[in-house]
């Protein structure tokens, strides 16, 4: 029994030393680009791209859309898409070295089934989506690296993201454990 | 002397590929401290699991504290790096919608990217959930567009606040980040005696 869940168990790095890593990083990204990590942002430049294929006249007319179209250049070529492109392949490698690419997986709580955890996977993200737009980042631009530069607003979403989540995390117990 | 995008000592196309070779280390880290799997993630909610917590503090510590010895040094020039506005009640919203997707989702946007590479079909559907979800508020975006601008304080840094050295501030905040990992430490062990349904 015992050996079988260590055999299981998965091999991640120590969390400090991760952290550590995680935090040269980010003085690194500001010394060379002036701003820290982001994510979100990827995101965000796909549905401006969607739009303005879809629909350019339309997407001219929308006060947000147009403030991320230029003429010169395609809402893609955008410093956090090629960022966030390169966070996928960071973590497909990782998860190659440590044995953790698998076919298609859902994981979820057994208290639920796969079903459920996509609807609200779904919807989670939505939410996260939404939410860090008026937020002007998520946990990585403005929580991370808002509060790495001491930025107020990033104190302020870093504080209020996980003050909320444990506000409210009885409400969910059910989905995780 | 730092940064040095901004400063012009790297231009052009080089930009881009320093971006990608980020994002991958970037994406690296997340996944190798385990955060490619939604219930490591929410396990910093619940008590069983605060690899979350230990990652994020340490990154905020060692940056702020790292940000502050480059400036020292004379490496780089703190007064010309991107501060995040703040415009305190959308920010504040929005953060609160963000902790409901942080449950719910069991994933922040970056995260997610490292879910999906490893196969897990939570991630892209989480994904997928940003995309609609930002096309919503795009498309909504008229409804609530003084609300978005409004609240807004400027680019302005703890320090611009409340006038306290930003040395302070990171130590401060060492502090807190230290004590933390302590307490969690004692709290995961009690929580973990109890859980029989999440391995380990």
């Amino acid at each position: 029994m015992k050996k079988e869940r260590l055999h299981k168990s998965p091999h991640y790095i120590n969390p400090y030393l991760g952290g550590v890593l995680l935090g040269l990083l980010v003085v690194l990204t500001v010394y060379i680009t002036g701003r820290g990590l982001g994510a979100s942002g990827a995101v965000k430049s796909a549905v401006v791209t969607t739009a303005d294929v879809i629909s350019p006249a339309v997407a001219k007319e929308n006060p947000y859309y147009n403030r991320f179209i230029s003429d010169d250049h395609s809402p893609m070529y955008n410093w956090l898409v090629f960022e966030s492109l390169g966070i996928f392949f960071g973590g497909l490698l990782s998860g190659i070295i440590f044995g953790r690419v698998k076919k298609f997986s859902v994981e979820h709580s057994p208290k639920v089934t796969s079903k459920t955890r996509l609807i609200v996977a779904l919807l989670g993200g939505m939410l996260f989506g939404i939410g860090s737009q008026f937020g002007r980042g998520c946990t990585s631009g403005a929580a991370l690296s808002g509060s790495a530069t001491f930025s107020l607003g990033g104190v302020i979403v870093m504080l209020l993201i996980f003050g909320t989540g444990y506000a409210i995390a009885w409400m969910f117990k059910k989905l995780w454990i | 002397m730092g940064p040095l995008i901004p400063n012009g000592v790297i231009t052009g196309e080089w930009s881009f590929v320093i971006a990608i070779l980020i994002g991958i280390a970037f994406g690296f880290i997340l996944e190798a401290s385990g955060f490619s799997s939604s219930r490591n993630i929410v396990g910093v909610f619940y008590g069983y699991n605060f690899v979350v917590l230990r990652v994020f503090f340490t990154a905020v510590i060692v940056a702020m504290t790292g940000l502050l010895y480059f400036d020292y040094f004379g490496w780089i020039d703190l007064d010309k790096i991107f501060i995040l506005p703040t415009y305190l009640a959308p920010m504040i919203i929005g953060s609160v919608i963000m902790g409901f997707g942080f449950i719910l989702g069991g994933f922040c946007p970056g995260t997610s990217y490292t879910a999906i590479a490893i196969g897990k079909l939570d991630g892209l559907v989480f994904t997928i959930g940003l995309f609609i979800g930002i096309f919503l508020f795009s498309e909504a975006f008229p409804l609530f567009e003084d609300f978005y601008y409004s609240g807004f304080i400027g680019n302005v840094t703890l320090t611009d606040v409340t006038g306290i050295p930003a040395a302070w501030f990171a130590f401060a905040f060492t502090v807190i980040a230290l004590a933390s990992f302590w307490i969690t430490m004692i709290i995961e062990k009690k929580v973990r005696k109890n859980i029989k349904e999440y391995k380990f």
